[in-house]
């Protein structure tokens, strides 16, 4: 008996359905219960729209970042200096802008540049020289902190003109002709994307039907559709009311699509996903692990540099201490979400709902009128809770 | 003579499989008894409820130890009456020393401050009596694994052992150490310690043990009294699979074409020793349709020199001519060597070859993702379809092809790497020990999916510790011995003795520096 597996019954799969896959939906029904708390602890604050405008424009840097996270996450390593980076290029992105007048679109591309520059120097270290990456980003969180005190020289930079804050703090433009109180474009944005969300998904289910491919059962299905979809509109729809859609979400929106396709269907995300399940087994299938590292540490460089430039936009200047503190709230959504520490596991979605899940808690918190401190308590508890979770539902 | 250790009619079963059936077990004082069978058959479990990992009241049957009735509630309680159960995965810590892996759990010491030196003094007595020369403060990491071995039975004798239990002792080591391993139990034998061993290798039980007990399928189905009958192998075979030798190896017609890989002057030194030459200049060709075999012991250069043909994925300064039918290539990478048309099955199927947490699907496509997505984005409806086919094709045995590869069996767990291999559509397959650790039923479907590929006109490379199934499946083995080919024999006129023989007469008593296996095994693992 010397091999353990030999002598186990084959589990029977897929029993229940939804037993199977709580994973998945155990952390939308999270989100969904919180905010319904939230809601009435509330009086209906939370989904008032300017404050669920309010929460879009709050978290859009964290979100931003989390996709970048969750693939350095996957892939079995961590990036401790996200904060220090998106604090360090905002500070170029205002001394480009303010100081020699560079005008925007060079100044946001230079600065992603720059970002791209600062992963591909922490991923070389990491990739191919094998240093755990605790420590390179550990030491980029240093380095790049200090660099944004050196180059503000202590001092705050702003203001900025209008077409950059317009990045975090602009709607999208009106193009019919509407009422002031509801914006139709931003409507009809809600309703195309909630019509695409059901089209696309009922779709995919038929294909995979006809292919003798197990689904989900149909109630479930038509449940997590009506439920997603009205969701999305709903929230267009409230924020319609107020201002329409703003711009940072629709960058959001790009994102989650380009990043969700990435990691679910291509051959980069899923090699990706092979590295960080056994990284010695994916180089002997010919993956080329260490470049796939590396890739990972650009990539997250750029994010960090959008998110460094969206919250820059978003406080109309450029801080010494911006950005302390954002690693934690991301690396915090992305285990929120079910990413293993490990690596391996982990999705785009799931680090979407855990920064908003930590998104939500922050602002219901807030109105509620507790004080930074517990809120700070509270939010460890619900990381820890979270990811105990998940280990035991493993290990059942 | 009363007997030491009686278990009686002891059945134990895991979530409805019945892993031990009504088994009796009799250890007399002072003996060697062996325990053998297949994998599965049911004996770690024998010994783990022996040793109270499975505490009493989760098993049936009873255990009569030194004439009274015992009821182990976990492993201390059998400690401390002596029966000390060594496992095939060593349990030392590599960055300890000797002396503080042995006296690991209860350190000589005053006051809870270890006292160092009586830990060095007793550790020394220990280790002549095991026969090391080592420093107690050397670290266990510096050690080759045979010595390792060694370290654990020092570290039972400072529990006072008086029923030894060595599961495999000897499946990572080499000849020689086997042989210091079993001169050791024989010694203790006149000091009167038991030892229960439990081994695969019968060449080994039949030149020490006193008795051997055969276990299949978690029953008892045979037991020989060394001292009154003699040993034949072919009865314990027979007894352990219920198979004839004849058949436990498919019949094969070869059609040999033309090379297919012709290896020349290949050279190949140690990633971390930069100054040893693992693999020495060799030549090496296998041709269409042909199976060809390496024998070698444990540490030979065989696993080294297959990695090293593909893509360079072992070893630094890598010289010499690879050429793939009759053009030369250059494999820098492991991709480049999959696209030439190479395959290599690791010998290391769970740290090497899988991907355990994800499932039979992504495990089989991995190696050939652009087969399944034009352009970048994977088809996954024809990423099924390919992983299903497979999955009836090589009758891998799992509950859909979304089933975690963690769970499946060894057999079926070397199906999906095969599987893997055989969807780039290789020219040469290399399988590093194809066998290794899964039950005879599914060794026998790996042999025919062998003569499948050789039949479909590959080139198949086996690489086996096992002379038997060296001789069973291929049609020319080639001996290696310390990163050379010293011999070579086509399969009709090879025996196991010839081939044994063959790596004998080369051998070389390694020097005492910077020959030790744990290195080549550190080194293999630099992927």
């Amino acid at each position: 008996m010397t091999d353990k597996t030999v002598s186990l019954p084959e589990q029977p799969q897929r029993g229940g359905f939804i037993k199977n896959n709580l994973r998945d939906y155990g952390m939308l029904l999270s989100l969904f219960a919180i905010m319904l708390f939230f809601q009435f602890a509330t009086d209906g604050v939370l989904l008032q729209p300017v404050n669920l405008t309010n929460l879009v424009l709050q978290n859009s840097y964290i979100v931003i970042m989390a996709f970048g996270m969750l693939l350095v996450i996957v892939t079995g390593n961590i990036d401790l200096s996200v904060g220090s980076v998106a604090g360090f290029v905002g500070a170029v992105g205002a001394m480009l802008m303010v100081r020699y007048h560079v005008g925007y679109p060079v100044a946001f591309i230079a600065c992603l540049l720059v970002g791209a520059a600062i992963g591909a120097a922490q991923g070389y270290w990491v990739a191919y020289f094998k240093i755990p990456a605790f420590i390179v980003t550990l030491a980029g969180m240093m380095v790049f902190r200090g660099l944004g005190f050196a180059l503000l020289d202590g001092q705050s930079i702003g203001p900025f003109p209008e077409t950059f804050r317009n990045l975090s703090s602009g709607y999208i433009p009106e193009l019919l002709p509407g009422a002031d109180t509801l914006h139709p474009t931003s409507l009809l944005i809600g309703a195309v994307l909630a019509l695409g969300l059901i089209y696309s998904s009922a779709k995919g289910r038929a294909r995979e039907q006809s292919h003798g491919i197990d689904v989900e059962p149909y109630a479930v299905f038509v449940a997590k559709n009506f439920l997603l979809s009205g969701l999305l509109f709903y929230s267009t729809y409230l924020m319609a009311s107020h201002l329409g859609l703003p711009n940072v979400l629709v960058i959001l929106m790009a994102l989650i699509a380009l990043y969700g396709f990435v990691t679910r269907r291509t051959v980069l995300g899923r090699q990706i996903y092979a590295v960080g399940g056994n990284a010695r087994a994916a180089k002997l299938s010919g993956v080329k692990t260490e470049q796939l590292i590396f890739l990972t540490f650009v990539n997250m460089g750029v994010l960090a540099a959008l998110g460094g430039l969206v919250i820059t936009a978003r406080l109309n200047s450029a801080t010494p201490g911006a950005g302390t503190g954002f690693e934690l709230d991301v690396i915090a959504a992305c285990f929120i979400g079910g990413a293993s520490a490990y690596g391996g596991v982990g999705r785009v979605g799931g680090a979407v709902v855990g920064a908003m899940i930590m998104g939500v808690m922050n602002n219901g918190l807030s109105i509620l009128g507790i004080g930074i401190d517990w809120q700070l308590v509270i939010k460890g508890f619900v990381l820890l809770g979270a990811v105990a979770i998940d280990v035991y539902n493993q290990r059942r | 003579m009363t007997a030491m250790l009686e278990m009686r009619g002891v059945s134990k079963s895991f979530a409805g499989v019945q892993a031990l059936r009504d088994v009796n077990l009799t250890v007399e004082p002072g003996q060697i008894h062996a325990l053998v069978g297949e994998n599965g058959a049911g004996k770690s479990t024998l010994m783990k409820v022996l040793s109270g990992v499975y505490p009493h009241g989760s098993y049936e049957g009873t255990i009569v130890y030194e004439g009274e009735e015992r009821r182990f509630r976990d492993i201390n309680d059998s400690e401390a009456l002596g029966i000390i159960i060594i496992h095939q995965e060593l349990a030392l810590i590599p960055l300890m020393s000797i002396a503080e892996n042995i006296f690991l759990s209860h350190p000589p010491s005053w006051l809870g401050v270890i006292d160092r030196y009586e830990g060095y003094r007793r550790t020394r007595e220990l280790l002549t009596q095991v026969g090391l020369q080592e420093s107690p403060g050397t670290l266990i990491t510096d050690l080759g694994v045979g010595k390792q071995q060694l370290v654990e039975i020092a570290k039972a004798l400072s529990k006072r052992v008086r029923l030894l239990i060595l599961d495999e002792p000897t499946a990572s080591l080499n000849e020689k150490d086997s042989a210091a391993l079993l001169e050791r139990l024989v010694t203790f034998r006149e000091q009167g310690i038991a030892s229960i061993l439990i081994s695969h290798k019968l060449n080994e039980v039949a030149r020490v043990a006193d008795r051997i007990t055969v276990l299949r399928d978690g029953r008892t189905v045979d037991d020989i009294d060394c001292r009154t009958e003699p040993v034949q192998e072919d009865r314990i075979i027979r007894s352990m699979v219920n198979r004839d030798l004849a058949h436990r190896f498919p019949e094969r017609k070869a059609r040999i074409g033309d090379p297919v890989m012709q290896v020349e002057d290949w050279s190949v030194y140690h990633p971390l020793h930069p100054e040893r030459q693992v693999i020495k200049n060799v030549d090496f060709q296998v041709r269409r349709g042909e199976v060809v075999g390496i024998a070698g012991l444990m540490g030979a250069g065989r696993t080294e020199f297959a990695m090293s043909l593909f893509g360079r994925a072992w070893g630094r300064q890598i010289t010499g001519r690879l050429q793939l039918d009759r053009h030369d290539v250059h494999l820098s990478n492991v991709a480049t060597a999959i696209d030439a048309g190479l395959a290599y099955v690791t010998e290391d199927r769970k740290q090497l070859g899988l991907i355990l947490a994800d499932d039979v699907r992504k495990n089989i496509t991995l190696a050939s993702l652009d087969q399944v997505a034009p352009r970048w984005a994977i088809d996954d409806i024809a990423e099924l379809k390919v992983a299903s086919d497979y999955r009836n094709r090589m009758r891998i045995r799992c509950s859909d092809v979304y089933q975690e590869a963690n769970q499946l069996s060894g057999g079926n767990q070397q199906k999906v790497v095969l599987s893997k291999w055989l969807m780039t559509d290789p020219k040469v397959l290399i399988l590093d020990e194809p066998t290794r650790g899964i039950d005879v039923g599914a060794k026998y479907e790996i042999y025919c999916i062998i003569n499948e590929l050789a039949e479909a006109g590959r080139a198949v490379v086996v690489i086996s510790s096992e002379l038997p199934e060296l001789l069973g499946t291929c049609d020319r083995i080639c001996v290696m011995n310390d990163g050379a080919f010293v011999g070579e024999f086509a399969a009709a006129d090879a025996t196991q003795e010839k081939i044994m023989r063959a790596i004998m007469r080369n051998i070389k008593i390694p020097s005492k520096k910077g020959m030790n296996e744990s290195d080549m095994r550190t080194g293999a693992m630099q992927v």
